[in-house]
């Protein structure tokens, strides 16, 4: 703001210091005696942007998890009828899955109440619990795509196993994806660069991860357990 | 969140301890407690599948499902302690989403071709 208020009635040119740009005097105006504050919402803009990107994020999972449920039962024209990754659940064993899942978000939620009450080590050691279980989560399902890929059910054996694949696999990548976002804040916390005063950067990571939670009980129920 | 709200396991207030500067959320003692009803609603979902109620079969797991949702949005991601900011800015997202795949579902469901030739072209189309 290089305007300055005067209390004449019309614009005049302010005779510039040398070197500075010639600067124009507006008419004083009530607004003058106001204090000019930025509009703000008062509330992290860090944290908003998160929120944001979450609620943009349930439109493509509900466009994977709709897909699949609308070709899951689609039957080829001719030719035998392929199988279906329904035929080939290990529902104890993907159950197993979603309870390490579930409790990676109780490591997480323990790594950011210890970082607020400045237990770091406490917060290290939670963080990489939860990247540990979430390690857990993803050998999982690599193990049963495996054995589904042995059993036959290949990418693109039917526009369902490619529905199935894509859907598990795009929650899979968020997953890993957040394994190596929670190691990159237990390298940031051990060397100090994240402290005490930065929590909020580890509870914004944790809504990112509570986020593959709860898309994971939604398909958990949809995909696996719905017949 | 009703649901949720019933649930409710100690909630911390800011005079509850004095070493915790978080201003709101759930103790660690109370965090412990939600997980282990995620984890017996989990079961509960598991023993659905093995042992069915008939046809009330689907519409459980889809209760379940919901209230597991709603319980870890709102202590695990703490939506019920923040301001409403955030709540509207995921709940409008998962509106639209619902909203917008509610209505391809059941536009290739119910307005298709009578003779399916839609969604599931056949050799009589």
């Amino acid at each position: 703001m290089t305007d300055t208020p005067t209390t004449a009635g019309t614009a005049a040119a302010v005779e510039p210091a040398e070197g500075d740009e010639p600067q124009i005097a507006y008419p004083r105006t009530e607004w003058d005696d106001y204090e000019i504050i930025p509009p703000t919402t008062s509330l992290s803009n860090e944290k908003l942007t998160m929120w944001t990107f979450l609620g943009s994020d349930c439109l493509l999972f509900g466009a994977l998890i709709s897909t699949y449920l609308l070709l899951r039962n689609r039957k080829p024209l001719t030719g035998p009828e392929p199988l279906t990754a329904a035929e080939l659940f290990d529902i104890p064993f993907t159950s197993v899955s979603s309870f390490v899942l579930l409790m990676s978000s109780l490591t997480m939620v323990l790594a950011v109440s210890s970082i607020t009450r400045r237990e770091m080590e406490r917060c290290k050691l939670w963080l990489l619990t939860t990247a540990a279980l979430g390690a857990v989560f993803i050998a999982g399902q690599v193990y049963e795509f495996t054995s589904f890929y042995r059993e036959g059910l290949g990418y693109t054996v039917s526009i369902s196993s490619s529905a199935f694949y894509t859907l598990t696999g795009f929650h899979g990548v968020h997953v890993s994806l957040g394994i190596i976002m929670l190691v990159t804040l237990w390298v940031m916390v051990n060397r100090g660069i994240i402290g005490p005063e930065r929590a909020e950067t580890i509870e914004i990571i944790g809504l990112y991860w509570h986020f593959v939670d709860i898309v994971w009980i939604v398909i958990f129920a949809v995909v696996y357990l719905i017949p | 969140m009703s649901t949720a709200t019933e649930a409710a396991p100690e909630e911390v207030h800011e005079s509850d301890e004095a070493h915790d500067d978080h201003d709101h959320g759930l103790s660690d003692f109370g965090y412990i407690k939600v997980a282990l009803l995620l984890a017996v609603l989990t079961a509960a979902e598991v023993l659905i599948y093995f042992a069915p109620p008939g046809p009330l079969e689907v519409p459980l797991l889809l209760i379940l499902m919901v209230v597991k949702f709603e319980i870890v949005v709102a202590y695990f991601m703490h939506l019920r302690f923040d301001n409403k900011l955030f709540t509207w800015m995921f709940v409008g997202g998962l509106v639209l989403a619902i909203a917008v795949y509610a209505a391809m579902g059941t536009s290739m469901v119910f307005w298709t071709d009578p003779a399916g030739c839609d969604l599931s072209p056949s050799p009589n189309c």
